[in-house]
């Protein structure tokens, strides 16, 4: 409600732009269009330059290893790509590993946010503790999980009862992705909290002791009162953190080199271009994996009808 | 020190909506001026169209005569105490206090002389070195205040100062600010929506509605004298009470009786059909309290009381009253106009604290049909002004 | 007694917390200090063994080697110069956003969100070619117009939020006060916004220092090569297994810049982070 008014406020304002009537908003409108335009020509240079330079070189054969047979090919480059299986493989990967560590993340982070939220003592500690994950590498990371995980000096599986103390959980593709997903969920789950603790302290206290005295229980509180009030931190965070996740190539370079087919998009795409100098084919499969974020995106907000004005920070 | 004249001013936003529409208004040097209206009436607009934050679709904004329209606001030299005081936290009491010298690069000495003078003036001698997140919010009123009156400004804007404050307080400021303005005699415009404030603090009162100007004139003239039904409602607490009348053969006809009425407003709405007529709460009275010999009978009337409220110093008694559905979506119109509900059609009536009328009880009312004002129920037009 | 049951049910979340947060941390720790000959012939367990404890000895091997050493100068250098030039040109667009009214305002906020998401990995392609062709593949700048691009998204949405908690009517009492836009933005909105504008180059600097994908494509010697790159690099002596315990102790030193921010600057940190997520 408020927010449609100021948005209605804002097209009244950005009108005023378009005719400027006084030295002021004319001055206004220079002045910010000088401040934006380095920041906003770095970005389109690193991003939507080699986008289209890459969009152009999808179409040729083109291998840094012989420059000179470079030729057109039109969409082969694109045909290859979608009629391989290992393209369709890696894709289920990544979508795999977004599902799955976007659903945990979700539900730990907001587990962590209602224990942060409660808790009077000892906040800074907390605040340090859960920023460390944040911080850290995630190389550094997929090295503390990998070796955590690993057989030789491990500590997993002796820890784990149902795991023998020489399982491998590198030696196939389940347990090497359960060890990609852990190292994942365990530095990005913080993140997710803070936000969520944001959501959460948005929802008043007032409101949540009028639902006390109308009689709702725990569970009812949290499904009807915290939850729906907290849905667009919510999902500005899976959205987010979802397109975080399918961009996801430190943890698996790390841990599995890919090993076990357990490569993701991204990694794929890498292999491609910087270890194999197929600058063709890579280009192709970078414009795939630009086009499947878009898809991922669109399904993100239109299935969850995420207000992108909220991402966009508008309103 | 200067004069400020506004000539048919005109604000549209991006979608034509006129905020402001056609203002015309002189504010003489050394005047206090209020302007009052509801929320959205433009009354603001109007403002920070003079201190030069918003621009101005048309007409012609003069201050001391010389055209402004044009000027950025730090070229106007107002100074301006805006709702939320708009103190610079980062900065001391002092600091505040000197930033439009420091801006206009006065020497230390002379701010510094500057300053403290404010600050004697404004009482925050003990407070300049505090930063404005530990104040009261009476005290970071009187920072704002001190900014504004720190530099030889040639008018003070002020947008709505008070409404922050509580009841309290309010009216401690209220009787600050008309100190200080007359201490200064400096040209001050100053925006409300409160007609308390409106009342007590003008020279004039410009009162707005939609972005028209209603009626400028003096407090009296408006409490007494309203053109229309808007300002006769929105002016006067609690408000001025409205009722279906006909005036035939010199008499009013309401829903209470029939009453006469002075030839010369008979004269002027006989026979025009159903007429508004408005009467404030304290021109009625209990017969009781009256002096035997001064009653004039032929103007009283039964009325059932269902709610009194005892001030004190005075007391209101609610007379409840059918009225035709016409009427009353008039009435709710009227109140949904001046930013208040009215929930049902009843008659607030003052009075003297001696009465002993009772809740829910019949009493005999007095009212005075002199102070009685008719309005054209179409236009709204007071047809009785000046009368 | 309910009560009672409340704040044990938080004791225990916040312990799980602390296990959560800080076991892993713990863990590469207490493996930088195993020794070298116990890693290869296998010391599973969380503590080093009896007599499989190394000392400091992994880490005096690891600051001596010469491309760790290096790696560590140009994460620092890097990531201090793109967070430095990425906060000030941040700060100027997120003002334009938070403050004034333009044409393409939406635009600017649209962009950012888009490269904000954007696959990192799509761009190294192209980048590697067209930086080949520049000759700036391999440099330091090499890696900074990169960091920079896809820090801005990050330090614009961080600052807008703070510069909009900044009242408006600040900005106009300064300019009624007899301020020029640029006074106002100098003496109203710096101060105020100094904090927010320090927040944001901590995330920056935590996002470059953090940069794996650029670090390993656009570089190919130890010449720009920055740390995260550097450590998946690391074969040390023996190429035939990775010296689990020395890489351990490079990763702590790694690890150790941020634990030092967090540190300090805990409170503002978390701010910055949800500054953007959630509408005051």
């Amino acid at each position: 409600m408020t927010s449609a008014i100021a948005n209605e406020a804002k097209a009244g304002k950005g009108k005023k732009a378009k005719a400027p009537t006084s030295d002021r908003s004319r001055s206004e409108n220079r002045l910010a269009l000088k401040l934006v335009a380095l920041p906003l020509a770095l970005m389109l240079l690193v991003t939507a330059f080699p986008m289209l330079r890459a969009l152009y070189l999808s179409l040729f054969s083109y291998s840094l290893t012989a420059p000179d047979d470079r030729k057109f090919i039109g969409l082969d480059n694109y045909v290859t790509a979608l009629t391989d299986s290992l393209f369709w493989k890696d894709t289920g990967n990544t979508v795999m590993i977004m599902i799955i560590t976007v659903a945990f993340e979700l539900v730990i982070g907001f587990a962590f946010a209602m224990v942060m939220h409660k808790v009077i003592f000892a906040r800074g500690v907390i605040r340090t503790s859960i920023l460390i994950p944040y911080g850290v590498i995630t190389v550094v990371s997929g090295f503390a999980w990998q070796f955590a995980f690993s057989n030789t000096n491990g500590f997993v599986n002796s820890w784990l009862p149902f795991v023998g103390d020489d399982f491998n959980w590198f030696g196939q593709y389940h347990s090497s992705m359960i060890a990609i997903m852990a190292s994942e969920i365990w530095k990005t789950t913080p993140f997710m909290s803070l936000l969520l603790l944001a959501g959460l302290a948005q929802v008043s206290e007032d409101m949540l002791e009028a639902a006390k005295v109308d009689g709702a229980t725990w569970w009812q509180r949290l499904y009807k009162v915290i939850l729906p009030n907290m849905r667009a931190a919510i999902m500005v965070a899976v959205l987010f953190r979802a397109l975080d996740a399918y961009r996801i190539f430190d943890n698996i370079f790390v841990m599995t080199a890919g090993a076990n087919g357990t490569e993701s998009i991204s990694f794929l795409t890498y292999r491609q271009v910087i270890e194999q100098f197929q600058l063709g084919i890579g280009s192709a499969l970078s414009v795939l994996l630009f086009l499947s974020v878009l898809v991922v995106a669109f399904i993100i907000v239109k299935l969850f009808r995420v207000n992108l004005a909220d991402a966009r920070q508008e309103g | 020190m200067a004069t400020i004249e506004m000539k048919n001013i005109v604000k549209k936003y991006g979608d034509g909506f006129p905020a402001v529409n056609d203002v015309s208004i002189d504010v003489a040097d050394g005047e206090f001026l209020i302007l009052v209206g509801p929320s959205g009436c433009g009354k603001s607009t109007l403002l920070r169209m003079i201190v030069g934050l918003e621009d101005i679709t048309s007409g012609d904004m003069l201050i001391g005569g010389e055209r402004v329209n044009d000027l950025a606001p730090r070229d106007r030299n107002l100074s301006m105490v805006f709702q939320n005081y708009a103190l610079y936290p980062h900065l001391t009491v002092y600091e505040n206090i000197a930033f439009p010298l420091r801006l206009a690069k006065w020497k230390d000495k002379d701010i510094d002389a500057k300053v403290r003078e404010a600050s004697k003036t404004l009482d925050l001698d003990e407070h300049l070195e505090r930063k404005p997140a530990n104040l009261s919010g009476g005290q970071r009123q009187r920072v704002a205040m001190g900014r504004a009156i720190v530099r030889d400004a040639k008018a003070f804007l002020f947008d709505e100062p008070l409404s922050n404050l509580d009841a309290k307080l309010r009216g401690q400021m209220r009787t600050e600010i008309a100190r200080l303005q007359k201490k200064l005699g400096i040209t001050t415009v100053y925006v409300t929506h409160d007609q308390t404030e409106a009342m007590t603090l003008g020279d004039r009162v410009a009162v707005m509605k939609r972005g028209i100007l209603q009626q400028l004139a003096t407090p009296r003239e408006l409490y007494e004298q309203p053109v229309n039904l808007f300002v006769a409602g929105f002016i006067g607490s609690p408000p001025m009470n409205f009722l279906p009348a006909t005036v035939e053969n010199g008499e009013v006809t309401l829903p209470f009786g029939t009453f006469p009425l002075p030839a010369d407003k008979a004269a002027k709405t006989e026979g025009k059909g159903l007429l508004m007529a408005g009467i404030r709460p304290e021109h009625f009275e209990d017969v009781s309290v009256i002096e035997e010999g001064k009653l004039d009978s032929t103007r009283t009337f039964a009325a059932h009381i269902d709610v009194r409220e005892w001030l004190g110093d005075q007391q209101y008694a609610y007379v409840p009253y059918e009225a035709e559905a016409k009427v009353q979506d008039q009435l709710k119109e009227l109140a949904r106009e001046s930013d208040s509900d009215s929930l049902r059609t009843q008659l607030v009536v003052s009075l003297d604290a001696a009465s002993s009328a009772a809740e829910d009880s019949d009493t005999t009312l007095f009212i005075d049909t002199d102070k009685m004002h008719l309005f054209d129920p179409a236009s709204g037009d007071n047809l009785t002004v000046g009368l | 007694m309910k009560n009672l049951k409340g704040n044990l049910g938080t004791i225990l979340g916040c312990a799980l917390i602390l296990i959560w947060c800080l076991l892993p941390v713990a863990w590469i720790v207490s493996l930088s200090f195993k020794s070298q000959e116990a890693v290869t012939n296998g010391s599973p367990g969380f503590f080093p063994s009896s007599g499989g404890g190394a000392g400091w000895a992994n880490y005096t091997k690891v600051l001596k080697d010469d491309q760790f050493r290096q790696s560590i100068i140009n994460s620092i250098g890097i990531s201090l110069i793109a967070t430095l030039l990425s906060v000030i040109l941040a700060t100027l667009a997120a003002y334009a956003i938070a403050r004034l009214e333009f044409r393409g305002k939406k635009f600017v906020l649209t962009t950012a969100l888009v490269i904000a998401m954007f696959p990192v990995v799509s761009l190294v392609g192209p980048l590697f070619d067209m930086w080949r062709t520049l000759g700036i593949y391999n440099t330091w700048p090499g890696l900074i117009i990169p960091y920079m691009s896809f820090t801005l998204p990050l330090a614009i949405w961080t600052l807008s939020a703070f510069f909009r908690e900044i009242p408006w009517e600040m900005e106009q009492a300064a300019q009624v006060d007899g301020a020029t836009s640029w006074q106002a933005f100098r003496k109203v909105i710096v101060p105020l916004a100094a904090p927010g504008v320090f927040t944001a180059a901590i995330l920056t600097f935590f996002f470059a220092w953090n940069d794996f994908v650029f670090g390993i494509s656009l570089t190919s010697t130890d010449k720009a090569r920055p740390i995260p790159a550097a450590l998946s690099f690391f074969v040390g002596d023996d190429p035939f297994s990775r010296p689990a315990s020395v890489l351990a102790a490079g990763a702590v030193v790694a690890t150790i810049p941020i634990v030092v921010l967090v540190l300090f600057f805990q409170r503002k940190i978390v701010a910055g982070l949800t500054a953007g997520a959630v509408k005051g």
